[in-house]
């Protein structure tokens, strides 16, 4: 996608939000200029506290995700027997929407941080687990077998084979996740915190009733999604050059 | 007694629960040798490749290389497979430097790499095997952009790279065009001669197992007891005696369908 093509798509839906605001004529609907002028001061203000608190949740659900599921996949991927072993667990947790167990985390793990961070978690554990256990089952085992015809054991292959092959994977299961992630991290917010979007969104439309924050809000939780993903994006790409190869070839 | 650099010792296997492909087996062969394996598909001549490479063992028997039993891969011998050996996250360039990584990632324990020493200058190495078969132009480029015949070239390089005695090559140009597989096959043959090479190529094509092996094993029908070889003709393919062995091939195999 073209920058220009970007600006002008942003700059539409401005045009819209701003024609849409002179029709609804009410304070629930303000126009865009006036949401974005609270933004820029409550961004180094009040809501940039807001804002790291929801990034650290995701960025930790985030790391411990692809540091269990990642490896955990790649062994299923490898193993037939333990992948018989457990696929029937997975088939039925994987399709689950994590978001219902929200009420049943607090309840059990209360208001702090872990119930939050879990149900996260459980969303992104699952994503990659699905997607690098398939990514290494699929490997040819040509390819395996040259590799160990250079010498390779089973700790070369991992480094040399395993982890390459499947690095793309996750990256498209966060990519899948992402906006999921931040559904369900909204919800978990509302719920026993002072600290986050979620929290600050919903505080700032139905207790304190000014809308301009409450929309600045909603534009941070749109940008922190965004961010994520373009940031994943970037990110894959310097990873996995050959990706791009072949995708453009 | 004389001295044979690959031993395979009355070997058994079966794939199972399939009938057995080899049953007390013996062949022999000298070090410098350079033979070819002929026989219809599922005859077990890719099997046997694959016990020759330790990637699996006999049920029965042994193989021994250079007088060792062999148990697993062993460092000194290289196998190219026909396709999808490459890795396709790894340039032309990485792919032939594999070998050098895997063996400094274990260092030379005897096991995973040779006892003697790492080479000093691994990127020279790399750079001579991508003069050498013509891949600096294509060194930067992934396996998905390049040719079939550089594909089966990086495969050759990265073989070769680490200096081995042994080369077992399965079907390694069946994929290519005619001139294409004809200049490779020419390749393989010079660095045979220029590096004193042991090479066995499993093929299905009788012609190129008469101009690579001057000595050609045939395998019929499994199962297989004792082998039936051919001795090769000069790798000329105007040479007369090159279609008499040929036509030979052909009715041993075709002996072998019936």
């Amino acid at each position: 996608m073209k920058k220009e093509q970007l600006s002008l798509a942003i700059a539409v839906l401005l045009v819209l939000w701003y024609a849409l605001s002179l029709w609804v004529k009410k304070p629930i609907l303000p126009p865009p200029h006036k949401v974005l002028l609270v933004f820029l001061k409550e961004i180094t203000g009040g809501m940039g506290r807001h804002l790291l608190w929801s990034f650290f949740r995701v960025f930790l659900s985030l790391t411990l995700g692809i540091l269990t599921a990642a490896p955990l996949g790649v062994v299923l991927g490898q193993s037939r027997r333990l992948n018989q072993l457990l696929s029937p667990f997975i088939y039925l947790l994987y399709p689950i929407p994590k978001v219902v167990f929200v009420p049943l985390a607090i309840l059990f793990f209360g208001l702090g941080e872990l119930p939050k961070v879990l149900i996260i978690y459980l969303i992104i554990f699952f994503q990659i687990l699905v997607l690098v256990r398939d990514q290494a089952q699929s490997l040819r085992p040509e390819l395996i077998l040259s590799v160990r015809s250079l010498g390779a054991g089973r700790r070369a292959l991992f480094r040399f084979v395993y982890l390459p092959a499947t690095l793309p994977a996750v990256f498209t299961a966060i990519r899948q996740s992402t906006g999921t992630a931040i559904a369900v991290l909204y919800l978990a917010e509302l719920f026993g915190t002072r600290y986050g979007l979620g929290y600050y969104i919903y505080l700032s439309g139905s207790t304190l009733l000014d809308y301009p924050a409450m929309y600045a809000g909603i534009i941070t939780m749109s940008l922190l999604g965004i961010g994520l993903y373009v940031g994943i994006d970037r990110l894959e790409r310097k990873l996995c050059p050959w990706i791009v190869v072949e995708v453009t070839r | 007694m004389e001295n044979f650099f690959v031993e395979v010792k009355g070997i058994d296997f079966a794939w199972k629960p399939h009938l057995p492909l080899f049953l007390n087996f013996w062949w022999h062969l000298k070090k410098g040798e350079s033979w070819a394996i002929i026989g219809p598909s599922g005859c077990g001549k890719t099997t046997l490749l694959y016990l020759l490479s330790g990637l699996i063992r006999p049920q029965g028997g042994e193989v021994r290389i250079g007088g060792v039993k062999l148990e697993r891969p062993r460092p000194d011998s290289a196998l190219i497979l026909q396709d999808f050996g490459l890795l396709p996250w790894r340039t032309v360039m990485e792919n032939i430097a594999l070998g050098l990584e895997v063996r400094s990632f274990y260092g030379p324990d005897g096991l995973h790499a040779p006892k003697r020493p790492l080479p000093e200058a691994p990127d020279a190495l790399v750079d001579y095997w991508l003069k050498r078969l013509g891949l600096e132009a294509v060194a930067d480029h992934y396996p998905s952009q390049i040719s079939g015949g550089q594909r089966q070239r990086t495969a050759i390089g990265r073989a070769l790279v680490l200096g081995p005695d042994l080369l077992l090559m399965d079907e390694p140009f069946s994929s290519l065009d005619a001139p294409t597989r004809e200049s490779l096959e020419e390749l393989t043959l010079k660095l045979q001669a220029e590096r004193g090479l042991t090479v066995i190529t499993v093929t299905h094509s009788i012609e190129e197992a008469a101009f690579l092996g001057r000595k050609i094993l045939c395998l019929g029908h499994p199962p297989h007891r004792e082998p039936v070889v051919v001795e090769g003709p000069p790798p000329k393919r105007d040479h007369p005696d090159f279609y008499k062995v040929c036509s030979k091939l052909r009715s041993i195999l075709e002996e072998g369908r019936r």
